[in-house]
């Protein structure tokens, strides 16, 4: 009843394109932006800010980036953490050897040195589809991190890899503090995550999903396929880039190739199919829900040590994550294959009506 | 160039071949009944070495221990079958995929709950040492238990293709692999199929992981070894047991010699991405493999 | 004007194809022309290469030998080894026997990419969305919402397709094909499936699309009823080759095309 659209009627096509056509959809946003960027600060305290909101939101950025090319064009990949690497790496060098840059153009040439590295793994797609691209990301995956670990001019010849990322200073501006550093965070995320909705409700968007629904009749109606793969994997990788960017630079500050593994990439895979596969907002809630579910975990079983006297072992705790994660998994591909998104519009079908049954 | 260490290089790669093709042969079985890529069946092989090993470590029998061991597995393969894929049997492959990719979460973690996470070891007699025999004659140092393993897996496979080529039940396999409609059209029991196919791939992945887990040790490391198969698969294409062990070989082999002799040129651990790499080049030449079948898209 | 005074020129001629996959011929020989404006049927037993000629006119399939020769934007161009995106380029677009709609985007999407060659604006300003993106995507917008509005989908527009009705699948993959404004329009048994109100109204936009677009028409199509309503001349092949080229009436009563279809040894 609350989220009537009687009344609300588009007269003009521009009206219709809209992303929140509907005015409680646009009020709904437009409060959680002002929550976000202005409540947050305030009120959240440091632990939040830097060992939840900000890797949320870094995540969600990566998740975004695996959702243009797997859940939009159809793309299997598993070398996410790869393009993150390079985008972490590079953002590094650039910093550190063109200081002039700025912080900013230095994480857009991070970007962009990550779609080209997708460009080039992503050249097999040309030929080979489905699961055995899957295989080919593989060899991207493994490839990147040994380069970045044995080409000693990327970790400015750190013995072991690891790089320290430099303080973000913009315009002499510092950004050191949590909160700081929460809301460069968001302030990137919030402009990307725009930017893709727009692009993924244009042309480029339909091209990549006539490519992933039936790529053989998007070719036959005159959808160039090589430009609209790689382009997938070129924006592709460059959103994870520029997450792995911010992922070194507000979050972990010291950074070292072996957080970029396969199990990373692994991770925000499930974060895209439980969030939604094709969904702009379910990558958010994808993101979301998995960053928070070990939170949960702890808190969960703390709380039934407490409660029934007995010690539960930390190693206890991480084994049913993982029995958890998998089996999260494997109940939302059964049950809803469009992950948390769809829930959510369902939810929102049912509100139309609500509080009244029917 | 001294050609006995070529020799010893190039009959170790080999032979570490035939171990990925031990894993590889669990894939092909699966994918050639059901048509579904089995991610989990690394963490299959995981357990079952864990398994095996714990009851073994409780003072049990070995033999004993073994039969407990694939019967835990036989059912824990029917249970999979039952539970995760027939809801999502209509699905497109990459769905089924995904789901085996959760699957493999949920078995590393169960194997852990239940078993503890400390390494094992795994003794199972033949020790790995060089053959003194080919030792002393050539100077070419090849371990006893490589050989062993790999006499393991041509057994196997030996079996296997008999199995799928004259039994009836082979028979039904291949009918269910190639049309599900059809098969069940003539009469097949399906779901007796596929748990009898999940059983047999239990069956294999215990025999993988014991000759694993014997000889790199029983740890959580050994759920990586179903990624190496992925390029062997590749290679030799996702239905064929011969082609699993060829491209065993191929992949065992040209790893471990790049290794050895591109490797120092580029700062080592080639091993880590060389397969996939490999893999890669063939796919962009012949994407079905090299016994696989041509895949042919109409509109 | 009534229908045999709109029909122009040659705009298409098929000249000696010949397609063969291995060892099977699926044509020989096949020859004829396409006039503008026109509804030229292809018609004959099953197997007897209709699919194929399309494939071939539209560039998915490359004859052995012989050529295609095509009038487009008043020039004759002549190929065999076309690839079916140039095809499209080149104002020739398609209908297909087993429905290749894109099953993941909505009605009036799977139209919109009807209209990929016709957009210019790179991904960039796509994604800042300000000034000529959004009025190149707004333009677009409404020339297929012209195209829905004519073929009367307007009411499913934001549905799904994979969840549609076999029949309303069909009209929506016309509404795709003439979103792309094509001089040549192929189309692979459109009424294949439909009960006989869908094929009455099948009927009704091809001939409308006919009228109001001027679109010249090629169509594959079984029912003969239909065929010899709507179509202005007859194409009939038989194992591959043409056994009869002419007007509704005299193909019907052609021996060899009456022997084909019973299936007498000829």
């Amino acid at each position: 009843m609350l989220y009537r659209e009687a009344g609300q009627f588009k007269s003009t096509y521009a009206e219709d394109q809209q992303i929140f056509p509907i005015r409680q959809d646009r009020f709904a946003v437009a409060a959680l932006l002002v929550v976000a960027f202005l409540v947050v600060p305030l009120i959240a305290n440091q632990y939040w800010l830097s060992a939840i909101l900000t890797p949320f939101l870094i995540f969600a950025l990566a998740t975004l980036g695996l959702n243009i090319l797997t859940g939009y064009a159809g793309q299997l990949s598993l070398g996410t953490a790869a393009f993150m690497a390079v985008g972490a790496f590079m953002a590094y060098n650039f910093v550190l050897r063109m200081p002039w840059l700025g912080v900013i153009p230095s994480f857009i040439l991070a970007g962009l040195c990550a779609a080209a590295v997708g460009i080039v793994f992503g050249l097999p797609s040309l030929r080979i589809k489905g699961f055995y691209l899957a295989v080919a990301t593989l060899a991207c995956q493994f490839f990147v991190l040994w380069a970045i670990q044995r080409i000693g001019w990327i970790t400015n010849h750190s013995p072991s890899g690891v790089i320290t990322a430099q303080k973000v200073v913009i315009l002499d501006y510092a950004f050191d503090t949590p909160v700081r550093k929460y809301l460069l965070t968001l302030a990137v995320v919030a402009v990307m995550a725009l930017l893709a909705k727009n692009l993924m409700r244009s042309e480029t968007g339909r091209a990549f999903m006539a490519v992933r629904d039936m790529d053989v009749a998007a070719s036959v109606i005159g959808i160039p396929m090589m430009k609209t793969k790689l382009l997938a994997f070129a924006i592709s990788s460059f959103y994870c880039g520029v997450a792995g960017a911010l992922f070194a630079y507000t979050y972990l500050g010291t950074v070292e190739p072996e957080a970029f593994t396969l199990d990373l990439s692994f991770r925000i895979l499930f974060m895209v199919i439980i969030g939604g596969v094709g969904s702009i907002l379910g990558s958010f809630l994808g993101a979301a829900f998995i960053v928070q579910l070990p939170i949960f975990l702890s808190v969960l079983f703390g709380g039934i040590s407490h409660a029934t006297g007995m010690e539960i072992s930390h190693a206890v705790v991480s084994n049913m994550e993982l029995i958890i994660f998998g089996g999260l998994i494997i109940f939302f591909l059964i049950v809803e294959p469009h992950g948390l998104a769809r829930l959510w519009q369902i939810a929102k079908e049912k509100l139309r009506l609500w509080p009244f049954p029917h | 160039m001294n050609v006995a260490f070529f020799f010893e290089v190039l009959i170790g790669g080999l032979l570490a071949g035939v171990m990925y093709s031990l894993v590889a042969l669990g894939f092909v079985l699966i994918y050639k009944a059901s048509g579904v890529f089995n991610f989990a069946q690394g963490s299959m092989v995981f357990l079952a070495a864990l398994t095996f090993v714990s009851i073994l470590k409780m003072g049990i029998n070995f033999w004993l221990a073994l039969i407990v061991t694939l019967g835990v597995m036989v059912v824990l393969g029917v249970g999979i079958e039952k539970v995760v894929l027939r809801p999502l049997v209509n699905q497109p492959p990459i769905t089924l995929f995904m789901a085996t990719i959760g699957l493999t979460f949920v078995l590393e973690g169960l194997s852990q709950l239940v078993w503890g996470s400390q390494p094992h070891g795994l003794e199972l007699g033949i020790p790995d040492v060089p053959m003194e025999w080919l030792s002393q004659k050539w100077n070419i140092n090849v371990s006893q238990f490589e050989i062993f393993a790999a006499g393991v897996a041509g057994a196997m496979v030996a079996g296997l293709a008999l199995f799928f080529q004259y039994t009836r039940i082979g028979r039904a396999l291949r009918a269910v692999a190639d049309d599900h409609q059809a098969a069940l059209a003539v009469g097949i029991p399906l779901k007796h199929i596929w748990a009898i196919v999940w059983a047999v791939a239990g069956f294999v992945a215990l025999v993988a992981g014991l000759m694993w887990g014997a000889r790199n040790g029983v740890q959580f490391a050994l759920t990586f070894i179903a990624l190496k198969a992925l390029p062997v698969l590749i290679l030799g294409g996702f239905e064929s047991v011969p082609g699993a062990i060829i491209g065993g070989l191929i992949i065992g082999a040209s790893e471990k010699l790049a290794e050895v002799y591109i490797g120092p040129m580029v700062g080592g651990g080639i091993e880590s991405w060389f397969a996939y790499v490999i893999a890669l080049l063939f796919l962009l030449v012949r994407p079905q493999g090299l016994f696989g079948e041509k895949i042919i898209d109409r509109v | 004007m009534n229908h045999a005074q709109r029909v122009g020129e040659v705009v298409l001629s098929v000249e000696d194809v010949s397609l063969a996959f291995g060892g099977v011929k699926a044509l020989q020989d096949v020859s004829f022309d396409v006039r503008e404006h026109e509804i030229r049927a292809i018609i004959g037993p099953n197997g007897a290469g209709k699919s194929s000629m399309l494939n071939v006119i539209n560039g998915v399939y490359h004859p052995q030998k012989g050529k295609i020769r095509l009038r487009s934007n008043g020039a004759w161009r002549e190929f065999r080894d076309m690839d079916s995106r140039e095809a499209a380029s080149l104002g020739i677009a398609r209908t297909f026997q087993n429905i290749a709609l894109f099953k993941g985007m909505t009605v009036l999407d799977n139209v919109l990419t009807g209209r990929n060659l016709k957009m210019r604006i790179s991904f960039l300003e796509q994604a800042i969305w300000v000034g000529r993106a959004r009025r190149e995507e707004l333009e677009h917008r409404r020339a297929v919402e012209e195209i829905i509005d004519f073929l009367e989908i307007q009411h499913i527009r934001k549905t799904p397709v994979g969840r549609l009705p076999y029949g309303l699948q069909k009209r929506v993959e016309l509404a795709r094909a003439l979103a792309a404004e094509p001089a040549l329009l192929l189309l692979d048994e459109p009424m294949a499936g439909m009960n006989l109100e869908e094929k009455q109204d099948m009927c009704r936009f091809v001939l409308d699309v006919n009228d109001h677009y001027g679109t010249t028409i090629v169509l594959i199509e079984h029912d003969m009823g239909v065929v010899m309503d709507i179509s202005d001349r007859v194409v009939v092949l038989d194992y591959g080759r043409k056994i009869a080229d002419g007007t509704p009436d005299e193909v019907r009563a052609n021996q060899a095309v009456i022997d084909a279809y019973l299936g007498v040894a000829h």
